[in-house]
């Protein structure tokens, strides 16, 4: 990789040890793709939760805050795993609770806003059009390159840490034009019209394509007007379900405005086509049961201002079931917004917990298993549909309103 | 074929040190939340191919990458408490799985033949040379 000179001289040790390190670490990655240069990057944002990174990871931390380490660009967390406000409720154990907030303590020190969340694109950064960023939570990152035409490979917690470090990073990937150019056409004949129809068609494009290095263009009969919240859970769905960094919507998205800008002039590998029976059999992979509904969680992403307004309409002064639990997770910022506004307490009379900073399938579920028994969630977010799988859950997908009718009834409406 | 014919691999991208250890392959694509217990340093995801083996000290095959950003952490730990593999070979990677190896300094390599994957058996010695961008099977297992 061509170093310039400012790069030498972190290299060299001029910006400290852990941004020498930081740049070490980025140059062999670079290499490995095949990086000719350095990107500098607007904004960062890392996941850098306990579960992940363990003791190791803590360590890490730690030793970079001895040295004095210092972010040089903005830099915000993602979700972390436990929500101190929360944990007695959810019986989240005490001492992880307070190492985490240890751990995200020491990030602080390195300059990192712990603003924990996964919905950083709505609530605190809006990188704009062609600006290189590093992202780490890989819905953060399909939005940012789809939908805001930001520039961002999925940054695991070491590799944002590392562009903090350095104010850059290795030029491959989503940040090259090439790489971001469409090969798959997706032609969406389906009925779109919940968010969790949206993250099912993320879900049906994913699973399609299964690829991180390439980008799909969908194209839609009629264009449709998704809000902000829509394409979030496409987003997340899409890289949840098919570790996709991109997609394109035809008239939508700034990098297709027609569907020959999106491929780049080029003929499409391949085209699929996605109709009802498409988004139905993604829904049918989490099918309703007969059992009684035990728990009904509205997460992954994080809830907006607006996701929570509804929820408490569709609510309507009815109650959750008795045997019944509802979560619903935000960010700390929308959090304080919907206590203002009133939501939280309507979501809180209806027996709801709102839950902050987090998300649950990174909530240690498998413990929430052994406190409460939980083997089913119910949910309208097609991304936790798939990741709560690997916590051994079984989950059942449905549409917003229907979710909020298993809630109040107990039972599958 | 023979297998003498059959013994060198390329790969297209590899960094990290030359090492040489003991095969062990998956078919399923690799996924460092939910396929391993971190504390064990075992497949554990129930009904996995691989599912109770141990992966310390082991050459990983994988077709390709399940999964989120956590896999930036999970080698740098499992490293600390020497569990880590010794090695990962995949067909197909994504950045994730390099900037994580990168970080434990385990040597990763990308972009193997599908037939590679056919033709290494658990247990086969391998050496994998990032270098020179190849990796050879240095002694067959038994035919099981």
């Amino acid at each position: 990789m061509q170093l310039t000179e400012e790069e030498q001289a972190i290299r060299a040790g001029e910006w400290g040890k852990g941004a020498a390190d930081a740049l070490e670490m980025q140059i062999k990655t670079g290499a490995f793709f095949g990086a000719k240069r350095f990107v500098p990057v607007g904004n960062v944002h890392m996941m850098g939760t306990l579960e992940s990174m363990g003791d190791a990871g803590y360590g890490f931390f730690e030793q970079l805050v001895r040295d004095g380490t210092r972010a040089r660009v903005t830099f915000t967390s993602n979700s972390r795993c436990t929500d101190p406000g929360t944990a007695s409720i959810l019986k989240q154990d005490g001492q992880l609770v307070a190492r985490e907030g240890q751990l995200f303590d020491l990030q602080a020190k390195l300059g990192a806003v712990t603003v924990n969340t996964c919905i950083n694109y709505q609530t605190v950064y809006q990188p704009h059009f062609g600006e290189h960023v590093a992202w780490g939570d890989t819905g953060t990152v399909a939005y940012a390159n789809s939908v805001l035409g930001a520039r961002t490979n999925y940054e695991s917690g070491p590799a944002a840490l590392a562009a903090a470090l350095t104010g850059r990073t290795p030029e491959y990937g989503f940040h090259l034009d090439e790489q971001r150019i469409a090969s798959i056409r997706v032609r969406v004949r389906a009925k779109i019209r919940d968010i969790a129809d949206w993250g099912a068609l993320g879900g049906a494009v994913g699973r399609a394509v299964m690829d991180y290095w390439t980008a799909p263009v969908l194209e839609f009969d009629e264009i449709p007007q998704p809000s902000s919240d829509d394409l979030k859970h496409l987003a997340a769905s899409a890289a949840a379900h098919g570790s996709l960094a991109m997609f394109h919507i035809v008239g939508v998205t700034p990098e297709a405005p027609t569907l020959s800008a999106a491929l780049g002039g080029r003929s499409p590998q391949r085209t699929i086509e996605i109709g009802d029976a498409e988004i139905a059999a993604v829904y049918a992979l989490y099918p309703p049961t007969d059992d009684p509904v035990e728990l009904v969680v509205f997460t992954a992403p994080q809830l907006s201002l607006f996701e929570i307004q509804r929820l408490v309409e569709l609510l309507n002064g009815r109650k959750v079931a008795p045997r019944t639990r509802m979560i619903v997770t935000t960010s700390e910022m929308n959090r304080a917004e919907a206590q203002r506004l009133g939501y939280c307490e309507a979501l809180q009379r209806a027996g709801a917990v709102v839950v902050v900073g987090t998300c649950f399938y990174i909530m240690y579920p498998e413990k929430m298993t052994e406190a409460f028994g939980w083997t089913r969630v119910v949910t309208n977010s097609a991304k936790l549909a798939n990741n709560i799988g690997g916590a051994k859950y079984k989950s059942v997908l449905l549409r917003t309103e229907e979710c909020i009718e298993a809630a109040v009834r107990g039972a599958f409406p | 074929m023979t297998e003498q014919a059959t013994t060198i691999f390329v790969v297209r991208r590899a960094v990290g040190p030359a090492v040489q250890a003991e095969a062990l392959v998956s078919s399923k694509p690799f996924s460092p939340r939910y396929d391993i217990n971190q504390q064990t340093g075992t497949f554990s995801r129930p009904g996995h191919p691989l599912e109770g083996r141990s992966f310390a000290g082991k050459i990983l095959f994988f077709p390709g990458v399940q999964g989120g950003v956590m896999g930036g952490w999970v080698f740098f730990e499992l490293k600390s408490r020497n569990l880590a593999p010794a090695a990962l070979v995949f067909e197909r990677t994504n950045p994730v799985m390099v900037q994580g190896s990168i970080l434990a300094g385990i040597p990763i390599l990308d972009g193997i033949e599908a037939a590679a994957l056919q033709t290494v058996r658990d247990g086969d010695i391998v050496r994998v040379e990032p270098l020179k961008l190849q990796v050879e099977i240095v002694k067959r297992a038994a035919m099981p």
